[in-house]
Order: structure tokens, then sequence, then C-alpha cells
């Protein structure tokens, strides 16, 4: 094993170390200004009651859960293919983030159905799909931590990756065929038929970019770790060498 | 290849080889449910595909771990993996061998546990076709992330948590066949889609598992 | 506080769920950066590195 073994993992902390203090600023604006907005000076729905503040937090945390996995399926492809290192290690640092997301997702999801289904759960096909991919999260992050040698758990991650984003997909559409006709009419959005005023978009909307901010954030600072990890792996395999 | 699953065959069905297991444990996970539940046949009758598919999977679980551990110890894998047979052509067998050892046995099976579960009369055929359409790729999944783990000591569990959520569509579509079925509706759909799935693993996954074993044997 | 009528639980569960999950995030992530941050120095002051 060698040292920085390209010059890309040493820029990549570098550049991200420049980039981190506006990454977090900027987060910490956007989710200020998105959640309190959303929180305090937005209206009631007319259907939802109150229930539709849980959009602001549940929508973007729904959607950073699924971006962070196609994010983790191309930084593994690119491992796959190019070999760089900096890559894989960001797919690595990038999981627990979705995971976290995906938790948040299904808490949220949980507590707005409640009211609507009386019920702390429900089988719908939503949630249920982000169940699973909490589950696949959960795989790829154990296998990580199972293998002992860090290039072979890259590669051997990279391929679930792979092979688990094609399952997901199916699943998603599993559950759908699964669960059609129960719980069609309360659906976990602002319908479409109403026109979604203004009035609740443009903070959702901030809150969106928000949680984006987050991830980037999180990931630059999880990929450090990850880099100066590997770094100190290689230099106390050296020492017990010598 | 031929050579390949008659040894396969054979080890499975020694003594110690785990023949018989998977059958054992569907038989008593037929007896637990009911003593779980309740024995109120209404009830059993409307879970009894569910019931059985979620059986056969795990009874499928039981012996993936040993697919390629065992030749990994003494390294009977390296020399396959060096042999004129590609590697992918090794995954495919064994993962033929397993099922005809396991998946195979289990489908013939389960109509005999229908009867205790009170499954519905015209699910019957059903369920067999589904099982017989659906248990190759649980194990083809199966010695994919048995690929995966190959290397890793009592892997076991960790092969569950890898293999259970890509099971998901396989059962999703599989007990929903058994269930439109035992209800005379339309199944079209959900079969097409479990045979989809049982073609596209078994044309694909022996790649991406003979890419593993690979990577685990550098 | 708004008015959150019957939902106020729900609402307010949600927001508090959320926070906890991401400040925990942030926290961890923080911390495990201190923490190789720390190590790597340690190490490659003994190995009288001084790049990186």
């Amino acid at each position: 094993m060698s040292l920085w073994e390209y010059a890309n993992p040493k820029r990549f902390i570098e550049t991200s170390g420049r980039v981190l203090p506006w990454a977090v600023g900027l987060t910490a604006v956007c989710l200020a200004v998105g959640l309190v907005w959303g929180f305090f000076f937005t209206p009631d729905d007319y259907k939802q009651g109150s229930t539709v503040k849980i959009i602001y937090i549940h929508v973007p945390a729904a959607m950073m859960a699924i971006n962070t996995w196609i994010m983790m399926l191309v930084t593994s492809l690119i491992w796959i293919v190019r070999r760089h290192h900096v890559s894989v290690l960001a797919a690595k640092a990038a999981a627990p983030i979705g995971l976290a997301f995906t938790l948040v997702a299904l808490a949220t999801g949980a507590l707005w159905g409640q009211p609507m289904w009386g019920t702390w759960w429900a089988w719908d096909p939503r949630l249920t799909s982000f169940l699973i991919l909490a589950l696949f999260y959960l795989g790829y992050i154990t296998l990580w931590s199972a293998v002992e040698n860090p290039d072979t758990a890259a590669d051997l991650t990279s391929i679930l990756c792979l092979v688990g984003s094609v399952f997901a997909l199916l699943s998603r559409y599993a559950v759908n065929l699964w669960n059609q006709g129960l719980h069609q009419e309360a659906s976990l959005s602002l319908d479409k038929e109403e026109n979604v005023s203004d009035v609740f978009w443009q903070p959702l909307v901030i809150c969106i970019i928000g949680f984006v901010l987050l991830f980037v954030t999180l990931v630059l600072v999880r990929t450090q770790t990850e880099i100066r990890a590997r770094r100190l792996q290689a230099l106390l395999a050296r020492e017990r060498v010598a | 290849m031929r050579a390949l699953l008659l040894r396969d065959l054979r080890l499975a069905i020694r003594s110690g080889g785990g023949f018989g297991l998977g059958l054992a444990f569907f038989l008593i996970l037929a007896v637990l449910v009911p003593l779980g539940v309740g024995a109120d046949g209404r009830i059993l009758g409307r879970i009894a595909p569910g019931i059985l598919w979620v059986g056969a999977l795990l009874a499928c679980l039981l012996s993936l771990d040993r697919m390629f551990a065992l030749d990994q110890e003494d390294g009977s894998l390296d020399l396959l993996a060096t042999s004129p047979i590609p590697l992918e052509g090794v995954v495919a067998v064994k993962a033929a061998a397993h099922w005809l050892v396991t998946g195979l046995p289990l489908t013939l099976l389960a109509p005999g546990l229908g009867v205790l579960l009170n499954l519905a009369p015209p699910a019957y055929g059903w369920l067999v076709l589904s099982l017989l359409i659906g248990t190759p790729t649980l194990s083809m999944v199966g010695a994919f992330g048995a690929s995966l783990t190959v290397g890793i000591k009592r892997g076991g569990l960790l092969l569950s948590l890898l293999v259970l959520p890509l099971y998901m569509p396989t059962l999703i579509f599989g007990a929903e066949v058994v269930r439109r079925g035992a209800e005379g509706m339309a199944l079209a759909t959900p079969l097409a889609l479990l045979a989809a799935i049982s073609l596209g693993a078994a044309a694909l996954l022996p790649f991406a598992a003979a890419a593993a074993l690979r990577v685990n044997l550098r | 506080m708004p008015d959150l009528g019957k939902y106020a639980f729900a609402v307010l569960a949600s927001y508090a769920v959320t926070l906890l999950v991401l400040a925990g995030l942030v926290a961890l992530s923080v911390w495990q950066s201190a923490r190789t941050r720390r190590a790597l120095a340690e190490v490659e002051a003994r190995q009288g590195k001084s790049d990186g």
C-alpha cells in the first residue's frame, strides 16, 4: 500500500478545505431561511391542516435519500472504471448521510400519515420503498466494515451498489403493484390537482436547496476523513513492517 | 461443466451436505406459523401464499454460505477460477446445483404445506408455478450474495442482510401470483414480471458474481 | 408558535426527529474528522513527514 497514491487525494483535501467554510455558511443560511419561513410564515392546507408544514422536511429528505444513492452509484462506477480512489471514498462517505435522510423521510412520512390514516405505520408504497432503501444502505455500510482489505472492500461494495440499484428500482415497481388499491386518496404530497401555490412552493425550494447543500457539505467533510483514514492506515502498516 | 454440477450435487446430498435441511426448515415454519398466529382456517388461508413464499425464501438462505466458502477454504475455488470454464459458468453451475438441491424440492413440498395452511384450492397450481419460476432467482441472487461474502469469516448473517432485500421483488410478485390465483383474479402481470426477473438474474448476475469472486481471490 | 391545532404533535415531532437525526449526523462527522486528523498528525510527526 502506498501513501498519497495519486496527487488527487491531496488536491481534494486542499480544495475541499477551501470550499468548506462557504459550504457550511450557505447551508446554514438556506436551511434557516427555508425552515423558518415554512414553519412560521405559511398557512395551513385546507385538507391537511398544519401537517402540510411537514413537507418542508419530508420532501427534501426523501429527494436527498434517493439522490444520495444515485451519487453513490455514479461514484462507484467511476471507481470501477477509472480506479479513482477519491471517488469510491466519497461513495463510502455518502452512505451514512443517505441512510440518515432515509430515516428522516420514513419518520416524517409516518408522522404525516398518522393523522390521515390513524395508525403509526402504514404499508404505503412510498414508505415501504423507503424502508427497503434503508436496508440497502445498511447492507452497503455493513459490507464496507466487514471486509478488511480497503481496495477489496471498495470493489465489493461498488458491485453491490450496482446490483442493488437494479433491485431497488425493481422493488419500487413491485411495491406499487403490491399495494395498489390502498391509500390512494390520502397521498403524501400536495395534490397535483390543487395548484401548488407559491405560498408553499417558495420556502420548499429553499429547503430543498438547503438539504442539497447539507449533503454536499457533509460529503466533503466525510470524504476528507476517509482519505485521511486511508493514509493513516497506510502509514501504520508501514510502521509495522519497518 | 456437467462434471462440476454432478460434483456439487453429490457433495450436497452426502451427509453433512445440507440436503434436506431446507425442507425440514420449510416444514417447521409451516407448523410454527399456525402456532403463532392461531388456528383460524380463514386467516391461515389468506396468509398462506405469503407464508409459503417467505418460508421458501428463508429456507433457500440456509445453504447459501456454503456455496463458495467450502471451495475457497480448501483452495479448489482458485483451481476453478483458472480452469477452462469461465468463472461466470462456474457461478451458474453452482447456482443451478443449489436450486436442484434446495429450490426444486421446496417447490415440490409446497403444495403439501399448503394443505396445512388451508391454502385455497385454485391456488395450488399457481403456487407450484410461481415457485418453479421464482426459486431459480433465489438461487442465483443467493450465489451473488455468497460471492460477495466468501472471504468474510462468519459472514452468514451479513449474507442474509445483503440478500434479503434483493429477494423482495421476487417475493412480492411470487406471493401476488398465488394470492390472485386463489381469488381467480388476473395474474399475468406479476407472473410475467416474476419470469422476467428470473431470466434477467440468470443472464446478468453470473457476471456480477464472477467479478466479486475474482476480487476475493486476488 | 403558529397554531398547529390538532396536528401539533405530528408536526413538532417531525421537526424534532429531523433536527435530532441531522444534528447527530453532523456531530458524528465532525467528531470523526477531528479524531482522524489528530491520529494522522501524530503518526506523521512520528515518522517525520512534513507534507500533507
